[in-house]
């Protein structure tokens, strides 16, 4: 195996409603940012994470659209998709090109452009994430699928509605901080409890937004990255795994399978231990994600996921800051773009941004209601 | 929804069909071609009776735009009695008269009109049990 993997640049576009740019338009300007941030201007491979654009916008063959209109020349570019979770596993397909010694800068860019349709169509194609036979051909929406999941989560672990409210309130926390977040102001808990009910027992606070963006990262070997800079932040661990894709055929309705399993790869190549790491940024989609995310990944027991929350230990000065850029719930969920954000985020949040001092962050991508989970483990390099 | 996809899924949607392992006799709806349990590919037809309790259910406000026209509408996860578990709507029933454990039976109703296609499809839904008095 090759050297270690570094991000050495970083570009969030602004997530939000952006009527007067293109896919295309959003996906250049993170590019340009990335390559502002890193210092280089050119990479031998583009790896592009979306969920729908053929559905959203009657455009696929991304990889080559976006290589071409942002001028990166005859390299190969390709789409990956898994949902909502596409942007994290376009990551991990980013890092095998640097791991594997095939290439010796890779760019990736998550971009999903979700406003050119209206809201009832962007539900029907969310939807197509879930088994489109046996599950969304029922009316079943991707917010009544985790709604289902909420449900018999109160059920099974006596925990109330009004407790998971809490997770919409710490990703609005840091949220002020974010210049990228598309709502960049905190929330009360009792705006979340109070909200209007989407599918019980889910709020329309529980659900991260509708919303354009595009982040992209660039990724080298360690030892090309030490050319640029003293402390690189390294690709620790990575782990990606899937589940059922339908909600009904889960062993545990309750459990995020997926996500242990891509927890344990990750820990295990990054070698370490949940209590190693510093802070989070959780797939906190519905809030009923944020805690079964938490007990899956080994932060919590089953059904104590909203424990540490209700304590205020995701808050930054707690035992496990999470979302530290406003999580999906408020820095906003442009699916396929979702994961590189995060990753981007968690650079951010490594490099050292006054707020925290830590060393080893998660971040953790989750596609579907489950069906594929992404974790990667990032580390400071010096 | 287009002809030949709603067509080639009537022994499920109409009948509730589904699959037996002859190997381990693990139950999969719809139809798997690899057995979960123990990964043989022999498998046989199984028709499900049609009975369970739902396990878990919401009521949708904010539908798929294929279904804007059947508001307000409960969708449920249901444990058939053989086993396994199945997504469907509920009917017949108010919201607030659903609870998990609430046993229901399958019924065939209408799932959709006014798509791409123009056709009306039917299929399975589920409502609570009705007790008959018998003479």
């Amino acid at each position: 195996m090759g050297d270690n993997v570094a991000v050495i640049g970083v570009g969030l576009s602004k997530v939000g409603e952006h009527w007067e740019k293109s896919l295309r338009s959003l996906a250049i300007e993170s590019i340009w940012m990335a390559f502002e941030d890193s210092g280089i201007d050119k990479v031998d491979a583009l790896y592009v994470g979306n969920m729908s654009s053929g559905s959203f916008v009657e455009q696929e063959h991304l990889g080559a659209l976006i290589a071409d209109f942002a001028g990166l020349g005859p390299i190969p570019a390709v789409k990956i998709e898994a949902a909502c979770g596409s942007g994290g596993a376009a990551f991990i397909e980013g890092y095998m090109g640097i791991k594997s010694g095939m290439y010796d800068y890779v760019l990736v860019t998550g971009v999903e452009k979700m406003t050119d349709v209206l809201p009832s169509k962007t539900t029907s194609i969310l939807a197509n994430a879930s088994d489109r036979d046996y599950e969304a051909f029922h009316g079943v929406s991707f917010v009544a699928l985790n709604a289902l999941v909420m449900k018999r989560y109160m059920h099974e672990f006596n925990v109330k509605r009004e407790e998971l409210s809490i997770f919409p309130v710490i990703s609005h926390k840091n949220a002020p901080f974010s210049k990228h977040a598309m709502y960049r102001k905190e929330i009360s808990l009792e705006a979340v409890i109070n909200s209007p009910i989407i599918a019980d027992p889910l709020t329309l606070m529980d659900c991260a937004p509708i919303c354009d963006g595009a982040a992209s990262v660039i990724l080298c070997s360690e030892k090309k990255a030490r050319e640029f800079t003293d402390i690189p932040i390294l690709v620790s661990g990575v782990g990606i795994a899937t589940d059922t894709l339908g909600v009904h055929d889960r062993k545990h309705i309750t459990t995020l399978s997926a996500a242990v399993e891509a927890s344990k790869k990750a820990y295990k190549m990054a070698e370490v231990t949940p209590k190693d790491i510093d802070i989070a940024e959780i797939h906190d989609a519905f809030s009923i994600m944020s805690a079964l995310s938490l007990e899956d990944m080994g932060f919590a027991k089953k059904g104590q996921g909203t424990k540490m929350a209700l304590e205020g230990q995701h808050y930054i000065g707690g035992e496990l800051p999470i979302n530290l850029y406003g999580g999906l719930k408020a820095r906003g969920h442009p699916v396929g773009a979702t994961g590189v954000y995060q990753i981007g985020e968690l650079v951010y949040s490594l490099r050292g941004d006054g707020r925290v001092d830590a060393e080893v962050g998660l971040a953790e991508n989750i596609g579907g209601s489950g069906a594929t989970v992404s974790v990667c483990v990032l580390e400071r390099g010096d | 929804m287009n002809v030949p996809r709603h067509w080639r899924e009537q022994i499920r949607r109409y009948r509730l069909v589904g699959s037996k392992c002859t190997d381990c006799g693990r139950l999969s709806f719809p139809n798997r071609a690899v057995c979960p349990k123990c990964n043989s590919r022999n498998n046989e037809n199984y028709q499900y009776v049609g009975r369970g309790k739902i396990i878990s259910f919401t009521n949708i406000n904010s539908p798929p735009k294929e279904h804007k026209y059947n508001l307000p509408f409960a969708v449920a996860l249901i444990q058939l009695m053989e086993g396994p578990v199945i997504t469907a709507q509920i009917t017949d029933a108010r919201a607030e008269e659903l609870e998990i454990g609430m046993e229901v039976e399958m019924v065939t109703r209408k799932i959709m009109e006014y798509n791409d296609d123009g056709i009306i499809c039917y299929g399975y839904k589920f409502r609570p049990i009705v007790e008959y008095a018998h003479p």
